[in-house]
């Protein structure tokens, strides 16, 4: 494949997290390239969160080693808050600030962190607006919004930090079903304007069309790796094809 | 009251969902829906109210003359309680934000604070305050009253800017750190501006505590509400009409306050 002459984006080396004497993630290696679509799929314990939180350290990992654009992630010289400005992350329950009106979501991280000025920071925060369809919603603050307005935002707030690559953790996952569309609406312009996409989902039509290669979960490990033809028409493991039969 | 057993357990109680912290100490807030209560506060406050101005009416000596020569002590009454509490609110945030703090020696330094002063009766620490400080400077009474009172207080304002902290949601740091927010820029943006609603509705009890426990400072040279009425008894001999006055007083103010706390509550509830 092309890919492996692309700058990989994200490195992961044998990473190991353990809760207790819980294995979340066991020996787990992955590498993502820079404009690669990722989905991670599995059932639910099966570590596939855990793997997306620590790409950017929000779990830190045991064991392994993590280097995400460029930088080692659990060497204590690195500062974990460089990595995280370009990597950016969708909750499934949107974490919007309840106290910040829309438009201050998508500002605070801008000139707090980029150290953009209002005007400029604004500027970007609208022209996002406007890219997620959600520009009347400006002054609204997220208790008034809808959950997939919400998420819409959220989605709106990381891209404003320009950031070289977005983290999904499950983001339809809380959703009313007849809301998921316009979520997903977005997410595929994002994946078509060629954004570095790490994705945990159960929306098996979002990874058959956008994936660039699907990834199977089970027990902490990486159990089947693929294109989504192959995932979904074939696949030799199992679990997976259990899986499959389960969900689909 | 000096030592609370029990109170600082009850501050615990937090409710995530509802984000009210209870708090045992201070005077019941009248909620709305607590209609037994909000009755009575009503009998309570107006009862109060319509006794002093019985008394005066009836009896305008000694009573009048009681009435006349406490309000500069009610003034000073208010100067330190308003004084403590908002020393005792800069104590509360630094001990609150130690409290959780990853680094070993803020926490420690922080927990060492809560448990020694919680250990020790609140008149004790008037004292010992007041004559410690009086060995190397010279310090006004109400100075040393007030830096005594939010010493102590400064330790139940920490549990209380603690438990607010740890009521908002960890998805909001999770959020404000993926955005490549630091721990400072985090906690001063996005959880201490939604702490503060929290923390609100529980400073207001501390504020009515403190403001009853400042009666313990009459003892060291400070003219409050209680001392301008020991004064004022010892000369006239009028020490049940005068101990009248003074309670119904302070029944008054406390009961004022937790009126205009209870509504600050719905207020904030309503805005959510």
């Amino acid at each position: 494949m092309s890919t492996s002459k692309r700058r990989k984006m994200v490195e992961a080396t044998e990473i190991v997290k353990i809760y207790g004497s819980f294995r979340a993630l066991d020996r787990v290696s992955l590498d993502i390239f820079d404009g690669e679509k990722v989905v991670i799929i599995g059932p639910s314990g099966s570590g596939k969160s855990t793997l997306l939180r620590s790409i950017n350290r929000l779990e830190e990992i045991d064991r392994g080693k993590m280097i995400v654009d460029g930088m080692d992630i659990m060497d204590p010289k690195t500062d974990i808050t460089k990595v995280r400005e370009e990597v950016g992350m969708v909750f499934q329950s949107f974490n919007l600030f309840p106290h910040k009106t829309v438009l201050e979501n998508l500002t605070l991280a801008q000139t707090v962190v980029r150290k953009r000025s209002k005007f400029e920071s604004e500027e970007k925060a609208m022209m996002l607006l406007e890219k997620v369809g959600l520009v009347a919603k400006a002054k609204a603050y997220p208790g008034n919004l809808s959950g997939g307005q919400q998420q819409r935002v959220a989605i709106a707030r990381s891209l404003a930090m320009d950031p070289k690559m977005l983290l999904f953790d499950e983001p339809t996952s809380a959703l009313d079903p007849e809301m998921i569309g316009e979520v997903l609406d977005v997410m595929k312009d994002l994946a078509k304007d060629g954004m570095t996409m790490a994705v945990v989902t159960h929306e098996m039509g979002f990874a058959r069309e956008v994936a660039d290669r699907v990834i199977f979960m089970d027990a902490g490990r990486i159990v089947e790796e693929g294109t989504p033809e192959h995932f979904f028409t074939a696949p030799s493991h199992e679990r997976a094809k259990l899986f499959l039969s389960q969900i689909l | 009251m000096l030592a609370r057993p029990g109170r600082y357990e009850k501050l615990m109680s937090i409710d995530a969902k509802k984000q009210i912290i209870d708090v045992g100490d201070g005077a019941a807030i009248p909620r709305k829906s607590d209609r037994g209560l909000f009755t009575a506060w009503r009998i309570a406050f107006f009862g109060a109210i319509g006794t002093l101005i019985y008394l005066v009416q009836t009896k305008p000596d000694p009573y009048l003359n009681i009435l006349k020569f406490v309000p500069d002590g009610i003034l000073v009454t208010f100067q330190v309680t308003l004084g403590a509490i908002l020393l005792a609110i800069v104590f509360g945030l630094f001990t609150g934000l130690g409290r959780i703090s990853k680094n070993r020696f803020f926490n420690g330094a922080a927990s060492l604070y809560v448990e020694i002063i919680r250990g020790i009766p609140l008149l004790v620490q008037i004292f010992y305050i007041y004559y410690a400080l009086g060995r190397f400077v010279q310090v006004p009474p109400i100075l040393s009253a007030i830096i005594a009172m939010a010493v102590c207080y400064g330790a139940y304002m920490g549990e209380v800017v603690r438990a607010g902290i740890e009521s908002i949601h960890k998805g909001q740091r999770e959020a404000a750190l993926s955005l490549g927010m630091n721990g400072r820029q985090t906690m001063i943006h996005v959880i201490l501006p939604q702490a503060v609603k929290v923390i609100l509705p529980p400073v207001g009890n501390e504020f009515i505590a403190l403001l009853k426990d400042s009666s313990l400072v009459s003892i060291i040279a400070v003219a409050d509400l209680l001392r301008r009425g020991r004064e004022f008894a010892s000369e006239s001999f009028t020490y049940f009409e005068t101990y009248t006055v003074i309670a119904l007083i302070y029944l008054i103010i406390t009961l004022f306050l937790s009126k205009i706390i209870g509504v600050m509550e719905e207020r904030v509830s309503v805005n959510k």
